[in-house]
């Protein structure tokens, strides 16, 4: 039970004085990903029925590899921002709630690294 | 977490049912949601079947004939009878809006009338709205200067300035918005929700409150503001015909606006 008043409950901690560069990266990786995205599956499509060294080669062109590397960072980018709305809207333990945070942010750091990884093997005919 | 089963003290029951008075051809059920705190019993819907001849058209109508003629515990908010008040908001047919301004005849069948979502219920249809009034408090309505005002007239704002507050000033406070929003139902505690965020932008577009920039810091925040995912049930709902997600997109461009 708590006696404070309902003012003092809603000000609270006060404002966090940020939030907007979290909206506003989740726009910019957004309208990035039009583009990235139909340029990738444009590519994946021609690709089709090619062989391995077709594919290899494709990917180690600067541009391709270059560009995939952006559509990674972008994706992984705008991926772990829209997460961690979810958790923040459903999660309300703040204990539960970091530790969630901060699996959803390591994971998808390592499936970026993985994947930029993987994108600079082939690049680099690792 | 998220709970997706209504606690054990608050699943609804079936309560009792009132028939139509005899002789009456042209009936419409009313199915209301009952809670009482005094007799420590789970929530009820009670039926109330009742002579459409002898009613108004309106949903307050029929609950003020219900209160009056069948049952006088039945409890719900209500002053001024024409959307100008905001006391009688509650849930009607599914969606949230002002018993006085909503035609029976629009509900087809039954008619289901509940308290506003998601708000502890003080008794019946009466929700709790301690809350959201110090959030609206907290956001501080009123126009905020340094200037002293001119010693001769009121402080002057061009009718293209004052344009910007039309289809703000007009907002009644009934709270439809809000409890529609399920940001607001998971995040009351911290979210505004759209009533109050509307409410916040009506001063900071206001052309003579000098404050604009404290309004933003005090709103630029993650629960604030930023739980705000534009659903737009808020503006679905408003029963005044108001836009509170495009007031909620505004301030968002504002803040974008003075980092970018």
């Amino acid at each position: 039970m708590s006696l404070r008043s309902p003012l003092g409950r809603v000000r609270g901690l006060g404002s966090a004085k940020s939030g907007t560069h979290h909206f506003w990266m989740q726009r910019v990786t957004a309208v990035a990903l039009i583009p990235l995205t139909l340029w990738f599956v444009y590519s994946v499509i021609a690709l089709a029925g090619a062989n391995y060294a077709t594919a290899v080669a494709w990917l180690q062109s600067p541009t391709t590899a270059v560009l995939m590397l952006v559509l990674i960072v972008a994706t992984f980018h705008h991926m772990q921002l829209g997460l961690q709305v979810v958790i923040e809207d459903y999660i309300h333990g703040e204990g539960v709630k970091i530790v969630s945070l901060m699996i959803m942010k390591g994971g998808s750091l390592l499936l970026a690294v993985g994947a930029a990884f993987a994108v600079l093997k082939v690049a680099f005919g690792g | 977490m998220v709970e997706f089963n209504l606690p054990k003290n608050s699943r609804v029951g079936t309560g009792k049912s009132w028939p139509a008075p005899q002789g009456a051809s042209n009936t419409k059920t009313f199915k209301i949601y009952r809670w009482n705190p005094d007799d420590g019993e789970n929530p009820k819907v009670d039926t109330y079947t009742i002579d459409m001849d002898d009613c108004g058209p309106m949903v307050l109508d029929a609950l003020i004939k219900i209160k009056n003629e069948v049952d006088q515990t039945l409890t719900f908010r209500r002053s001024c009878r024409e959307g100008i008040c905001g006391s009688c908001a509650m849930n009607i047919d599914g969606t949230n809006t002002l018993a006085c301004t909503k035609y029976i005849d629009d509900a087809k069948g039954d008619v289901k009338i509940y308290p506003l979502p998601h708000m502890s219920v003080v008794k019946d249809l009466v929700p709790d709205l301690n809350n959201a009034y110090a959030q609206l408090a907290s956001v501080q309505p009123w126009m905020k200067t340094e200037s002293p005002p001119p010693p001769d007239r009121e402080r002057l704002q061009s009718p293209e300035e004052r344009k910007k507050l039309d289809g703000l000033y007009e907002c009644i406070l009934c709270f439809s918005c809000a409890t529609s929003c399920p940001s607001y139902w998971w995040n009351e505690d911290r979210y505004l929700g759209p009533a109050i965020l509307l409410q916040a932008y009506r001063w900071i577009v206001d052309s003579r409150d000098e404050h604009t920039g404290e309004r933003l810091d005090d709103l630029e925040d993650p629960f604030r503001l930023f739980r705000c995912h534009t659903i737009m049930n808020c503006s679905k709902t408003c029963p005044k015909g108001l836009n509170p997600a495009q007031a909620i997109a505004e301030i968002k461009k504002l803040l974008v606006e003075r980092q970018v």
